[in-house]
């Protein structure tokens, strides 16, 4: 998205250039004022496409630049909201301790899974990853004592200052810019470069001599952390979890906002989580059919536009100059 | 520069739909219809019960035109997929952008909770008629969520322990499902029949969707026992009937149920096997008392079928919100009197053909029928009751404030007395 502008200007900002911090300050400046305009329902729903947007990329930085698919990330997620609302209500810890426990439990999850999954790739990788997310849905339902079962835990986990749905709003909008700036980072650093090498060439990248399980370990991790950062804010903003939030369903969401949106664009994955909120919204005000109205919507996209919104809209000047 | 030019036309729409939708909101504030969200599940794995939950809401509203208190009434239906994270977001819709005055509604436990917890911050009135978490209206009871014309989970296992008492049963078995609602009823049951002297021999706890009880019923036919009580629901309950008949268990040992496990929604799929089996509830629509017989006959009539639990309970939850409503002159803005009026209200004319009202905690006190499954002439079955336990609470013959020092039931507590 930031890479193809930039001739006219060499200033660089954080690592980008002056035109790519000037877009993004605009559409950040954008997102804030959303409040203003909207209902406290509708500011609702723009908290939540930030935070599975955030979801949505973590996936995109294996999917759309290790080239694994992961059908797990639902579960990372969901462990990281059950630990922020297990220790703020069971434990008592303050809501910043709980947040930080959270992010590390996604992470060390994510750890567990990427030593596991590493060594596959394609249908394999998807296939454990799924088997993996179901493990942790399986002892969320059982273990009653800790999570609640089927009932779940809940409480009021949100800091007192954040309650009122704007503050809360832009409290995710900050986290979430400084998430997406530093997961932008991580996909164009050289190490990100190396993940994009193992994607189109997993023996020529060895045979140049880097440890491909290494940095695909690294970056399943990185990614976990982005998805436990996510889970915690949705702990935030829903105070309540159960099994659902660790379901196989919450991982296939992550991966269809990352496709809608289009794989490997990062802030794609924004567009997609936006995409698929507002239709779920829209369509099942009118239909109980609405799942139906979405699975032929992802058909269409599949069809019409493969590489995603952002990857199709991408296109498009590029076909103009041709 | 497209995306810039993309960017402006963008919030700039936006910023018109904003400025569009404010007066629309702010206009609809003043007296109008009484709006009621109704939550169920229309899709997911109890969309069944669900769709019966919004044929109870309609046939009463349909009996009374629409109207409540002479006010105009507006339904919000919602689907809320069986999914807690789904029932959170369409209350958060039906509170925040549908501006309505109350919910009603939801059939599983874990999004009652949910939605419970939500409306805790906002004030709104929710009522729910299905909801049986014992804990809604016990150790962590929210004001303005009020279980009319609903029941909690170990409300009727507890007269059910006494009554297994009195048929002289002294040991009994235990199957259910592993979540909350067993625990609670299964700890209903094991608690009051334990204290006087009966003996729990083994729990039974199975995930749900069972396809293959033959584990189960293998060890249970080994047993020593003079009874089994089982909690299972929807096709669960179904899958163990036929299966405890098919093992030849029908004939040798008595099995009591939850009544949830002869509900209408199970027994109208269920044959001769689902015969005999005794279960506790406030509704019998087998009883003989006229009220029901006209409702159920009625029901029958446009719907094709007995009414269930679900459809029961959201019509006379409707009718507590009527009458609680022609009280207070339809005033529902004013949601602390709604509340009030609602938890003072004596529900005279509901399908139960006596009066209800609530305790000090937001829960009715019943009646609670012991029903047998009979064969009705039609060839249908149906649960007619056999013994009745008059003014139930939930707290059964326990003070509420030491009842409820003792912890929740759970799968590790289930109230019983050791020997």
């Amino acid at each position: 998205m930031m890479n193809a502008r930039s001739s006219f200007v060499s200033a660089r900002v954080a690592g980008m250039t002056g035109g790519d911090a000037s877009i993004a300050a605009i559409i950040v400046a954008a997102a804030a004022a959303l409040p203003l305009v909207l209902s406290t329902y509708q500011v609702g729903l723009a908290t939540e496409v930030l935070i599975f947007g955030i979801l949505a990329m973590s996936i995109d930085i294996l999917g759309g630049f290790a080239g694994r698919t992961s059908l797990g990330h639902g579960a990372i997620f969901g462990v990281s909201t059950y630990v922020v609302i297990y220790a703020s209500v069971q434990a008592g810890l303050p809501p910043a301790a709980a947040f930080a426990l959270g992010v590390l439990a996604a992470t060390l999850i994510a750890a567990i899974f990427a030593l596991l999954a590493v060594r596959t790739s394609g249908v394999y990788f998807l296939l454990l990853t799924l088997a993996l997310g179901m493990i942790v849905w399986g002892i969320c339902l059982r273990w009653t004592q800790v999570t609640g079962g089927e009932n779940g835990i809940r409480g009021d986990v949100r800091p007192v200052i954040l309650l009122a749905h704007n503050r809360f709003y832009w409290a995710v909008l900050a986290g979430a810019a400084v998430v997406t700036y530093a997961m932008w980072r991580f996909v164009r650093s050289p190490f990100g470069l190396t993940l994009r090498g193992i994607r189109d060439s997993e023996s020529r990248m060895r045979s140049l001599g880097y440890n491909v399980p290494l940095h695909l370990f690294i970056g399943f991790t990185a990614s976990g952390f982005f998805a436990g950062v996510a889970g915690a804010l949705y702990a935030m903003f829903n105070n309540f979890v159960s099994p659902s939030t660790v379901g196989l369903a919450q991982s296939v969401e992550g991966v269809l906002m990352m496709v809608a949106g289009g794989v490997g664009t990062l802030f794609g994955s924004f567009v997609g989580a936006a995409a698929i909120i507002a239709l779920e919204n829209i369509v099942s005000a009118h239909t109980e059919r609405w799942q139906m109205v979405l699975g032929i919507t992802f058909i269409l996209i599949m069809i019409f536009a493969p590489e995603g919104i952002i990857g199709k809209l991408r296109a498009i000047p590029a076909r103009k100059v041709r | 520069m497209d995306r810039r030019r993309f960017l402006k036309t963008t919030t700039a729409a936006l910023a018109a739909m904003g400025a569009g939708t404010a007066p629309w909101r702010s206009a609809i504030a003043q007296a109008g219809p009484i709006k009621i969200g109704v939550l169920a599940p229309l899709t997911g794995v109890v969309a069944s019960g669900g769709k019966e939950m919004v044929e109870g809401v309609q046939f009463y509203l349909g009996q009374v035109n629409n109207e409540m208190a002479g006010r105009k009434v507006e339904l919000a239906i919602e689907d809320d997929a069986s999914n807690p994270d789904t029932a959170l977001q369409k209350a958060r819709r039906l509170v925040e952008q549908g501006n309505c005055h109350m919910l009603i509604g939801n059939l599983l436990a874990n999004t009652g909770l949910a939605v419970a917890n939500y409306v805790k911050g906002t004030g709104t009135p929710y009522f729910i008629p299905i909801i049986a978490a014992d804990d809604l209206t016990q150790r962590q009871r929210i004001k303005n969520v009020i279980r009319i014309a609903g029941y909690s989970a170990s409300e009727f296992t507890h007269p059910l322990g006494d009554w297994a008492l009195k048929q002289g049963y002294r040991k009994i078995a235990t199957v259910s499902q592993d979540y909350t609602f067993g625990h609670e009823q299964c700890g209903g049951l094991a608690q009051v029949f334990t204290e006087g002297g009966g003996e729990i021999v083994q729990q039974f706890w199975h995930p749900l969707n069972t396809a293959d009880f033959s584990p189960y019923l293998g060890q249970l036919a080994d047993l020593k026992i003079d009874a089994i009580f089982t909690m299972e629901t929807g096709a669960d309950a179904t899958r163990f009937i036929q299966q405890y008949a098919s093992f030849g268990l029908k004939a040798k040992t008595p099995l009591l149920a939850a009544m949830n496990g002869t509900d209408q929604s199970v027994v109208r799929t269920l044959g001769d096997d689902c015969e005999g089996i005794v279960s506790p509830a406030h509704f019998a629509e087998g009883s003989d008392n006229q009220v029901t017989q006209k409702f159920v006959r009625e029901y029958e009539a446009k719907y094709g079928k007995i009414p269930s639990l679900y459809g029961f309970s959201m019509y006379s939850g409707m009718m507590w919100i009527d009458a609680a409503l022609k009280k207070m002159d339809g005033k529902v803005e004013d949601r602390e009197a709604l509340i009030e009026a609602v938890l003072k209200t004596e529900l005279d004319g509901s399908p139960l053909g006596k009066s209800v009202k609530l305790d000090a905690f937001g829960n009715p006190i019943y009646d609670v029928y012991i029903r047998k499954v009979i064969k009705r002439a039609d060839g249908k079955f149906w649960n007619v009751p056999t013994t009745t336990y008059p003014a139930v609470s939930q707290f059964w013959k326990y003070d509420p404030e030491t009842y409820m020092k003792q912890p929740p039931y759970s799968r590790t507590f289930q109230g019983i007395k050791k020997a």
